[in-house]
């Protein structure tokens, strides 16, 4: 379980940063899109992967068995952030498409 | 009972949540009711950080707030130490005055201008004042979204064009900061700073490893913001096509990430098997800034740009002498902080006063006819010389001003702050070792910085002020060059109260270089009790 998560991580990170670097506005949105579904996953996976465990600690629950909550809150945060600062940039995406009448990165006319 | 003046640490971030908020509900037709309110907001955190800055004086630590009342560890707590204190009040200084030349024109040049500049203090006095990793990376987001929102106020293509990417790289940054919060976090299980500086001298070496990575990632993070060198391309065309007092109030996010980088390497990196971790990467990395810096004041024509670089070149100098730990070197470079902040603060919106006379086309006109003459039209020599307006005159003051204090020369702050960082690193000449390679490399550069930046200025300012080809003056409101001239004071009483100012910066650095002192203050905290548990068991 731990191989097929950190795989599906890593992949997922090549994607974004290889969509990142691509001239086209809307492959950098997709592509920091990945690179947040990784992080996310990443920060989740930092709490150590476990299944069917709660995060809180009832009468008799082992505390070795528990999951962590502070990597599940912080991913929450993120999550939050990530997807509102994603819409913000579609904005200012649109905002360029609209000025520059191209969706190159730098405004150029003959995106490659 | 928790005493009133303890309350007065988490003024600083409610202030402009709550102004920013309640101006969202002004319509922006009663566009001088917004205005008063943001302008008495940013005046009322300005007393609240003197006042703290007060108290931070009196004891030998400030103070540490427990937000929700929840012991150290567990809850988010804010720290005021005399370093955040000075940040805060940094802040607040430049604050007021670039509000108020927003006020002339630029707010009115897009929506919601007033709250988005609340929402970036408040972000900027969060990621002083807070004492724990994620909280910091909320309040960086806080303030990185209220200025995507800034950088494209005004809006036109080049501001649209160099605010996406600015954004992409701010996202980017972004997701890196939370790669290195999660490492740190997974492998010594705590997010507050003053826990996390106790618990690193002990942990596993192969957890070490680990954590190491996890503070790098994090710290490339800050160093985007900071401008380090091969991370810095995005700021100059950022910088310079913000609107004025935009890009005045800009000048601090880059500090921002200098204040971290300080704070977490003397902190976390001072003492244990990590001690001294990544100070060479901060040395070279700054040094590579500075050099870089210097050779783009050189090389820009318009006067936006100069000004971008000149914030490389404080960028570089600052995170340079964070390589360096020397202590004496780093309360120079507290004074050069607070000098270059309101310096370039003030250039920028001078810069947009200035070329508010002139064609688009003007500067590059000029730059062509130094170049290659223009012995077609001579213009006749006049009989008798031309007085200058006043206004003219007044600008001119105020330039040659920041280009004293940019470059360095005496008498002003600049060049006070200068000093003393160099005469710490190559010593008074009578005791003492010599100086290290790394330190008289930087000794060289920031000097040649100094100079650059004078040629730089004064070929500028020849061509703005004394031979301007159409020789329009520009239309300048009163209150518009009021708050220049208010940072150029401030900067000039730096100069006159340079001992108080330099007394402070020691027993600011003084009080960050022992980790200790921060462990015990934020630790030796304890929860309030509160009214229910005082008259559940009132015989205690």
């Amino acid at each position: 379980m731990e191989l097929v998560l950190s795989a599906a991580i890593g992949f997922m990170t090549a994607c974004g940063v290889w969509l990142l670097l691509r001239p086209r506005t809307y492959q950098v949105i997709v592509g920091l899109s990945l690179l947040s579904y990784a992080v996310n996953l990443f920060i989740f996976g930092v709490g150590g992967v476990k299944s069917d465990e709660p995060p809180l600690l009832t009468e008799g629950a082992s505390v070795a068995l528990l999951a962590d909550p502070v990597p599940q809150a912080l991913v929450l945060t993120a999550i939050v952030i990530g997807f509102a600062t994603t819409a913000l940039f579609l904005v200012v995406l649109l905002a360029s498409r609209g000025l520059t009448g191209s969706d190159h990165v730098d405004g150029r006319s003959d995106p490659r | 009972m928790i005493a009133w003046p303890q309350h007065l640490i988490v003024l600083p971030i409610l202030i402009p949540l709550i102004a920013g908020a309640g101006l969202l509900f002004i319509p922006d037709r009663q566009r001088s009711v917004k205005a008063m309110v943001s302008l008495a907001a940013t005046i009322a955190l300005g007393a609240v950080s003197l006042l703290l800055m007060a108290a931070s004086g009196e004891s030998r630590f400030g103070a540490v707030y427990l937000v929700g009342n929840w012991a150290a560890p567990f809850g988010i707590v804010l720290v005021l130490d005399r370093l955040s204190a000075l940040m805060v009040v940094l802040t607040a200084l430049l604050a007021v005055p670039v509000l108020s030349f927003a006020l002339a024109r630029w707010h009115s040049a897009g929506a919601h201008f007033h709250s988005l500049y609340q929402f970036l203090l408040m972000g900027l006095n969060g990621a002083f004042l807070t004492g724990d990793l994620f909280n910091l990376f909320v309040f960086f987001e806080v303030m990185l979204a209220a200025s995507y929102g800034l950088i494209l106020h005004g809006s036109g293509p080049l501001r649209v064009k160099a605010g996406m990417h600015y954004i992409a790289i701010n996202l980017a940054a972004a997701l890196l900061f939370l790669i290195g919060v999660s490492l740190i976090y997974g492998t010594t299980g705590t997010l507050n700073m003053a826990d996390l500086a106790e618990r690193l001298p002990t942990i596993e070496p192969d957890r070490r490893l680990l954590m190491e990575a996890g503070a790098a990632v994090l710290g490339v993070a800050f160093l985007v913001k900071a401008g380090m060198w091969p991370l810095c391309f995005w700021l100059p065309s950022a910088y310079s096509v913000a609107a004025a007092p935009v890009a005045a109030i800009l000048t601090l996010m880059s500090k921002v990430g200098i204040y971290i980088i300080i704070r977490l390497t003397l902190l976390l990196f001072a003492e244990g098997p990590s001690a001294g971790f990544g100070s060479g990467v901060l040395l070279y990395g700054g040094l590579a800034t500075l050099a870089f810096g210097t050779i783009g004041v050189l090389a820009s024509q318009a006067l936006g740009r100069i000004g971008a670089y000149s914030v490389l070149v404080s960028s570089g100098t600052l995170l340079a002498i964070t390589g360096l730990h020397d202590e004496a070197a780093t309360s120079g470079a507290l004074l050069y902080l607070l000098s270059s902040t309101l310096t370039l603060g003030a250039f920028f919106m001078l810069v947009e006063l200035v070329e508010r006379g002139q064609d688009a086309g003007a500067s590059v006109l000029a730059v062509t006819m130094e170049l290659y003459g223009d012995a077609d039209n001579e213009v006749p020599e006049e009989g008798q010389g031309t007085t200058m307006p006043a206004t003219l005159a007044v600008l001119g003051i105020c330039f040659a001003s920041c280009a004293i204090l940019l470059s360095g020369l005496p008498p002003l702050s600049g060049f006070v702050a200068k000093f003393v960082m160099l005469s710490a690193l190559i010593g008074t000449g009578s005791v003492g070792s010599s100086p290290t390679g790394g330190a008289l490399i930087f000794v060289t550069l920031v000097i040649l910085g100094g100079l650059a930046t004078l040629i730089a200025l004064t070929r500028a300012g020849i061509r703005a002020f004394w031979s301007s080809i159409e020789g329009t003056v520009p239309r300048v409101l009163v209150m518009e060059i009021v708050p220049i001239m208010l940072l150029l004071t401030i900067t000039a009483t730096l100069t006159v109260k340079a001992g108080p100012a330099l007394a402070y910066a020691d027993a600011a650095v003084r009080s960050i270089v022992d980790p200790g002192i921060y462990i015990k203050a934020v630790q030796g905290v304890a929860p309030q009790k509160s009214r229910r548990d005082h008259t559940a068991a009132p015989g205690e």
